[in-house]
């Protein structure tokens, strides 16, 4: 026997229960399991309402430093940017113009951890459509209040109604980009009988070639008007009846596909023939691809939303921001980009700017800006509003998850 | 205080410290590797457990309670309502998988046994699509087989299809795609098994008068099975919880739940149900896997992979 076994230690080590590797490990996890369960759980943060102060608090103390980050949307500008270079020739602010956004609840998802954190999300205004994340952001204190003391173009220049907006009622956070209409699109190609109602997008003709959109809201507010509902006013009952009226379709193998972006072009490609469509996309789709795409607004109506320029409440150059929001109400450059995407613009004034425009233009450049300026799609009259209708704006986190989980299983099917 | 006394105590010291040091020598070891697995994957875990019980929404937040009307919300809600991309997923994941196998097999063996010297060359164009972006790739396939795309229209032209025929929005190309992408984790497996298969064993087999026939099936095969269950281990995961493929290649009813989920998180922000049903399938996968090796006769699943 050797020495070292007479040692007692060693004889009380070899005899004594010992902690195995795996005993260790599970007490770890164990420990790691309590640590955890402590830690877990995501934190939200109501905000009560702005306090008239928030602004002139928020604004105290910042300084332009020259640069703006501006998220769009695709097809939300002309890609030359010409404005954004008028815009650095008169005030030396240099703009960064990105398109993160192709939809918006991914977008949101995205920046909501940063924002909830107070942490800056990179962009400095971000153009987010009035809806569920809009209502989000503003109850999670995610937008900088606006001072209105330097919006002096928007004041000044901007249509009524874009200021009572229910969503955002005296533009406490945002002022609007653009206003479009969801219609339906088609290629005259394939469908030869301009469709004219929304029965259309079931018609076993186009079995396949329907194209709708993935998002619930808009696909919510085409089969409430289907099913002869107010969308605005709409119940759970309307929503439920809305929600056989796309199973049909769906079951039927009318729609190809629930599309995000993406849309204009299977359109213009012939994957789809007829579709839910947002009226500028279509217009931009025949100016840079030479397609010849129609748009109508269904005679059950159609759905009105706004686009509106926000700061985020972390953004790192505030001041450049807002400088950049207010120059976007200067009529001429307001014309310049309703030329280019057709969209609803928030300033009447444009509308003169155009006709001067026509008048001077000639040939096919005329043409083109007489129709603008005359075109409904984007300068809408009294009677056109009145078919238009906006999201359902839900009461309260409950009334939206019932309306979610009543339409989310028809898109993700 | 004797000077011997102080020896024997010192050794005694001397001898404990060594022997806690070997005692603790197998944690050490183990504890690069145990603080990589404990924050990339336990902590994440088990976050999302909690968060799978947490009721709530994204403005008032969401808060663990751990009770069984939560649990039915996030698990049994998620069940029924997704059952169908559930099944769709693993049906799916199946067919892919076994498809991959029969592609990736004879490629492998050619490879192998075939390619003589120019092995690396072709190895290397074997795996040269994939140095592009797998997103990008998908895309082009949509791009390619359109309805009036480079490949469907001058067949339509011709009369061999009829126009309104499309392999887009079906289910053949969401398979397809799935194959295609994850093609080269089938290949490369089998391939490094075949590689080591010792040619000498299957001279010895044709010695003993054995077929070509026979010598692939009781010498070849049975070898190269350890890279086919790590391939299958390596894709069939990712494909059934793939969601690129039925989003860029399928439609109304190609729904995988991976695209779900991703909804639940990103478009809905249902916590909840999203990190329910990754469990759930996480179960489902971990159930697959498991009675997959015991089919296969391999004893320990872990061994296995890790040859």
């Amino acid at each position: 026997m050797s020495d070292f076994l007479k040692d007692p230690t060693l004889l009380r080590g070899l005899t004594s229960r010992r902690m195995g590797r795996r005993g260790m490990l599970k007490a770890a996890g164990a420990t790691a399991a309590g640590l955890g369960l402590a830690a877990c759980g995501v934190k939200g943060k109501a905000v009560t309402p702005a306090a008239p102060d928030a602004a002139a608090k928020f604004w105290a103390g910042k300084v332009g430093k020259g640069h703006v980050n501006f998220a769009n949307w695709p097809l939300y500008m002309d890609p030359k940017k010409p404005e954004l270079a008028k815009f650095t020739k008169d005030t030396g602010i240099t703009v960064t113009y990105t398109e993160p956004i192709n939809d918006l609840p991914t977008f949101f998802a995205k920046i909501q951890p940063q924002l909830a954190a107070h942490q800056s999300i990179g962009y400095d205004l971000m153009v987010i459509t009035n809806g569920i994340q809009f209502k989000d952001c503003v109850e999670l204190g995610y937008f900088a209040p606006l001072d209105h003391s330097k919006l002096v173009n928007f004041t000044k220049n901007v249509a009524p109604k874009y200021t009572q907006e229910a969503y955002d009622k005296g533009n406490v956070y945002s002022v609007p980009w653009a206003s479009g209409i969801t219609g339906i699109a088609y290629n005259p190609k394939y469908v030869t009988t301009p469709p004219t109602s929304l029965q259309d997008l079931k018609n076993p003709k186009y079995k396949g070639k329907v194209g709708m959109f993935s998002d619930i809201e808009e696909i919510g507010v085409f089969a409430m008007l289907a099913v002869g509902a107010n969308p605005e006013t709409s119940t759970p009952d309307d929503w439920h009846k809305a929600a056989n009226w796309l199973k049909e379709q769906k079951d039927s193998g009318a729609v190809r596909k629930y599309y995000d972006q993406g849309y204009a072009d299977a359109l213009s490609s012939g994957d789809i023939w007829i579709c839910q469509a947002w009226s500028g996309d279509i217009f931009q789709e025949n100016v840079s691809n030479g397609s010849d795409l129609k748009f109508v607004v269904p005679s059950e109506g159609g759905t009105l939303w706004t686009d509106n320029m926000t700061i985020p409440i972390t953004a790192d150059n505030p001041v450049d921001a807002q400088t950049l929001m207010d120059f976007f109400y200067d009529p001429a450059i307001a014309a310049s980009l309703a030329e280019y995407i057709n969209y609803i613009t928030p300033v009447p004034g444009a509308q003169d700017v155009i006709k001067t425009d026509a008048a001077a233009a000639t040939g096919d450049d005329k043409a083109f800006l007489d129709s603008l300026s005359s075109s409904p799609l984007v300068f809408p009259s009294a009677d056109d509003y009145k078919k238009l209708h906006y999201y359902r704006d839900f009461a309260n986190a409950a009334e939206q998850h019932s309306y979610s989980a009543i339409f989310e299983p028809i898109v993700t099917s | 205080m004797t000077p011997s006394v102080m020896d024997e105590g010192a050794v005694a010291k001397s001898v404990r410290g060594r022997r806690l040091r070997a005692r603790l020598t197998p944690y050490t070891l183990l504890f690069p590797g145990g603080i990589w697995l404990a924050i990339f994957f336990v902590v994440p875990m088990f976050a999302m457990l909690v968060l799978s019980m947490s009721p709530g929404d994204i403005v008032h937040g969401f808060t663990p309670d751990f009770s069984w009307q939560s649990f039915h919300d996030a698990y049994i809600y998620g069940i029924q309502t997704y059952q169908t991309q559930i099944i769709r997923s693993l049906i799916y994941g199946v067919v892919s998988t076994v498809l991959q196998i029969a592609i990736a097999y004879p490629i492998a063996y050619w490879l192998a046994f075939r390619a003589g010297s120019r092995k690396t060359t072709y190895l290397f164009l074997l795996l040269l699509p994939f140095f592009v972006s797998f997103v990008l790739r998908t895309q082009s396939w949509q791009f390619m087989l359109r309805d009036d795309g480079i490949v469907l229209s001058p067949l339509k032209s011709l009369h061999l299809l009829p126009q309104n025929y499309h392999v887009l929005a079906t289910t053949t190309a969401v398979i397809g795609g799935l194959t295609y992408n994850y093609l080269p984790f089938m290949i490369l497996p089998i391939y490094v098994a075949l590689e080591r298969v010792d040619p000498r064993l299957i001279e010895a087999s044709y010695d003993l008068y054995a077929s070509k026939i026979a010598a692939f099936r009781r010498i070849i095969l049975p070898l190269s099975l350890p890279g086919i269950f790590a391939g299958v281990v390596i894709t069939f995961v990712p494909v059934v919880s793939d969601y690129v493929n039925a989003q860029i290649l399928g439609g109304t009813s190609n729904t995988m739940v991976g695209n779900v989920i991703q909804n639940q998180y990103l478009i809905n922000q249902n916590y909840p149900v999203a990190s329910g049903l990754s469990f759930t399938l996480m179960a489902l996968l971990l159930i697959g896997i498991f009675a997959y090796a015991r089919a296969l006769g391999t004893e320990d699943v872990l061994e296995a992979t890790a040859r």
